[in-house]
């Protein structure tokens, strides 16, 4: 390549060119390998070169084959997506080496693609898990190859920032994001256009651009898919609001567990600079524009604004009180402008096709899309992004695909560790920022765990708590010490040890975190928590006055019982630690409650599954 | 395990001043010298932490702050091999905690424990985000995803 653009025409230029070169050619076909992290975990790399050896042993000179991002299906990986010549596609789902070797002889080679039909995502599964969804932060994701800058560019990339650098003022920016609605997806809610007139209406000729890319919250991993699957959407964004509020530098502060979303950073930000998309004097304007990568090393409270900008600073990662804001004090104490990875995700599409597109998406208030991580107890696990005011029934059971096993829904929990549960009599609730919030969850930046009857409430919220009690940075007494205190309650009620009045103190406490806490760390620690007091006091009720987890999952409150099922074989008084088992032979055999110690050993060698734990 | 191969080294000393050549001027350059002295050497050795203090003009006070407020700065070496369980949400509705208890048991450590052969050291981790394979754990750099009580001795016997 080596051609840097020197200005937009030669962008433009350069599209057209590169389009051409992606679209599949007559007769040809473009095999996807989904390889985000998710994919290769899966086994996608073997699956890969099993393609390109069948391939070139057979001779095909018209298939080109890339390494994609996330599809989002994870539950199906590892999976291909083969492009016709007419732009049609088929997905191929959980494939090996020998299936997809087939899917090469049969489809690629001979174009038989009955042969092999029994390896496709059928229509019916794929209408269900894809009909709701909108595609807009993750649009190109699965698509483009990720590490290809000429694909990102074929699909307009790049157009955006062309376009704001020449025909707009930093002001014109600005207002078009203002009125797009745009509100920032990390789970805060606040509006994207306003932050940036915050940091453009501060005066100083340093500014900054920040991408907090610290997807802390267990069970979301969005960030990571965009960053793995479309980086220079990310980068694209960011030099837009850098140019937007006059700023010349960005970070992407990144968690370091995401090690293939980092070297595709890294080799992303090469890429860009090399074309003039990236570095001094961009498409041949006067903006000048470079971006850092900053890594993490494992605190989840460096998600918070305050606090990652003091670990970028290389200090220890703890908040500061706002205000100031960053958009007046950021880092180095000049303006700076945080957002997102998937807010950033959404600018570059805003510029190009208007704010009016994008506000016929969504809700009034909340205009576009977010994306999900659907995880837990759900058959179609995945990511998913909706536009906003699905309710959470369609995004569960029409898109999810419901629960497996035949078991019953209990629960959804969003917002992770700062967030709340939603229950069965809200599953028709229109996801949104407020709603949410009115239920005692959160959006979140996206985490949503299902959770089926087979969870123990209060062992959930305990779960949250000690991830809490962990990360909490120990700069406010009430979030250290507090929810310290809470998990201890929390454990004794697991244990069948608390009293009626500890559900008062847990109340109690909580409020006293989210009042007296300086981050969104500690207000929000409690959440788990007081929701599931909401929703499930039963549950907790149970586990205190009648030493019972309804659930079976607190061992000290379990018991083993053995059923009519028991042939009598005595293997279990056999492994029996403690001579808690008695019976004769061919009999129906007893656990002696007193003398059992719940170590399981019964129910493993059970030859019969006649030993349940209630 | 011989530990002296990990103490400073002509080699590693080389590379661990090249790393703080390349940062001498930058802003905010304490994390990324930490997180490549640990590429380095596996861990942070003290006698690195001296190094790093005299040359960025850091007090040792602080370093020693930064390190011990992350948790992915280790000041003692680990095992050949880092088992690391993820306890995601994810990962602990769909039973991780029981993959942890049976590593444990077929390792005879505990969490955060490595074996005498330092061979091992187990750890839980933060959600890796590929809940969609939940339950999820990785050795070094291998992942394997959708993990099975039994498959764990067949995993573990693979090193």
């Amino acid at each position: 390549m080596g051609k840097t653009l020197k200005s937009i025409q030669d962008l433009r230029d350069k599209q057209i060119e590169f389009y051409n070169n992606f679209k599949t050619k007559q007769g040809s076909f473009r095999v996807a390998v989904g390889m985000a992290t998710c994919g290769l975990s899966a086994g996608s790399r073997p699956v890969y070169n099993a393609i390109i050896d069948e391939v070139s042993s057979l001779g095909l000179n018209n298939v080109k084959i890339i390494e994609s991002g996330c599809i989002g299906t994870c539950s199906v990986e590892p999976l291909i997506e083969i492009y016709d010549d007419l732009g049609d596609k088929v997905t191929f789902i959980e494939l090996d080496e020998v299936k997809a070797r087939e899917i090469v002889q049969h489809y690629l080679a001979n174009g038989d693609l009955e042969s092999v039909s029994k390896y496709l995502y059928q229509d019916g599964q794929r209408k269900k898990y894809y009909q709701k969804q909108k595609k807009i932060a993750l649009a190109n994701g699965g698509i483009i190859d990720p590490e290809n800058i000429e694909e990102y560019i074929a699909l307009e990339g790049y157009l955006a920032l062309g376009e704001a650098l020449t025909n707009m003022t930093r002001q014109e920016v600005i207002d078009m994001i203002k009125n797009s609605g745009l509100k920032g997806r990390g789970g805060g809610g606040f509006p994207t256009g306003l932050k940036w007139q915050f940091a453009y209406d501060s005066p100083g000729d340093e500014k900054y651009i920040v991408c907090n890319a610290d997807e802390g919250d267990p069970g979301a991993f969005m960030d990571r898919s965009i960053l793995e699957g479309d980086p220079h959407v990310v980068l694209e964004a960011m030099a837009i609001a850098g140019y937007a509020i006059g700023a010349q530098k960005g970070f992407i502060y990144i968690r370091a567990e995401y090690p293939l979303a980092v070297s595709r950073l890294k080799r992303s930000i090469n890429k860009a600079k090399e074309l003039n998309l990236l570095g001094d004097n961009i498409l041949g304007t006067s903006f000048n524009f470079d971006i850092e990568l900053r890594l993490g090393s494992g605190a989840f409270v460096c998600g918070e604004e305050t606090a990652l900008m003091n670990s970028i600073e290389g200090n220890r990662g703890i908040p500061k009180p706002r205000p100031p804001y960053p958009a007046a004090k950021g880092l180095w104490g000049k303006p700076t402008n945080i957002n997102n990875v998937e807010t950033f995700a959404n600018i570059p599409v805003i510029i190009r096709k208007g704010a009016q597109w994008f506000k016929e998406i969504g809700t009034k208030n909340s205009p576009g899309t977010k994306v999900f991580a659907l995880g837990g107890n759900i058959n179609n696990t995945g990511l998913v992004e909706i536009p906003i005011g699905t309710t959470v029934r369609e995004v569960i059971f029409e898109i999810g695909g419901g629960i497996p096993d035949g078991k019953k829904f209990k629960a959804v929990q969003t917002g992770g560790p700062s967030g709340g549960c939603i229950t069965t009599e809200n599953l028709d609730t229109p996801i949104d920022y407020d709603t949410l919030i009115e239920l005692g969850s959160m959006m979140g930046s996206g985490g949503m765990i299902v959770i089926d009857e087979t969870a123990c409430m209060v062992d959930i919220a305990r779960f949250f708590l000690d991830f809490t009690v962990d990360e909490s940075c120990g700069k406010c007494t009430p979030c250290r010490d507090g929810t310290k205190r809470m998990l201890e309650i929390l454990e004794r009620i697991t244990e069948g040890k608390a009293t009626m009045a500890d559900l008062d103190k847990l109340q109690r406490l909580g409020n006293s975190i989210k009042k007296g806490s300086l981050c969104g760390l500690g207000q929000t620690a409690p959440n788990p928590v007081l929701s599931t007091l909401r929703y499930f006091h039963d549950e907790y009720v149970a586990h205190i006055e009648d030493k019972e987890c309804p659930a079976g999952v607190c061992s000290a409150l379990t018991k083993y019982f053995i059923t009519d099922k028991c042939i009598g074989c005595t293997r279990c008084v056999k492994v029996c630690p403690t001579n808690a088992i008695s019976g004769k032979v061919k009999e129906m055999h007893y656990i002696d409650q007193e003398k059992c110690i719940k170590c399981g050993a019964c129910k493993e060698t059970c030859p019969v599954d006649a030993i349940i734990i209630k | 395990m011989d530990l002296s191969e990990n103490i400073l080294t002509t080699e590693k000393l080389t590379k661990l001043s090249e790393v703080i050549d390349n940062y001498r001027d930058e802003k905010g350059a304490l994390m990324p010298v930490l997180q490549q002295t640990q590429d380095i050497f596996g861990y942070i050795p003290k006698e690195a932490v001296d190094y790093i203090s005299k040359e960025l003009n850091i007090s040792l006070a602080k370093i020693y702050g930064v390190i011990t407020f992350y948790s992915q700065f280790k000041l003692e070496p680990t095992g050949k091999y880092l088992i690391s369980v993820c306890l995601g949400t994810a990962c602990y509705v769909r039973g991780a905690g029981s993959i942890i208890k049976e590593i444990e048991k077929q390792l005879k450590i505990n969490l955060n424990e490595t074996t005498n052969d330092h061979k091992f050291t187990l750890i839980d981790t933060r959600c890796l985000g590929a809940c969609g394979l939940a339950p999820i754990m990785t050795i070094n750099e291998d992942v394997y995803g959708k993990v099975k009580l039994d498959d764990i001795n067949n995993i573990l016997s693979k090193y």
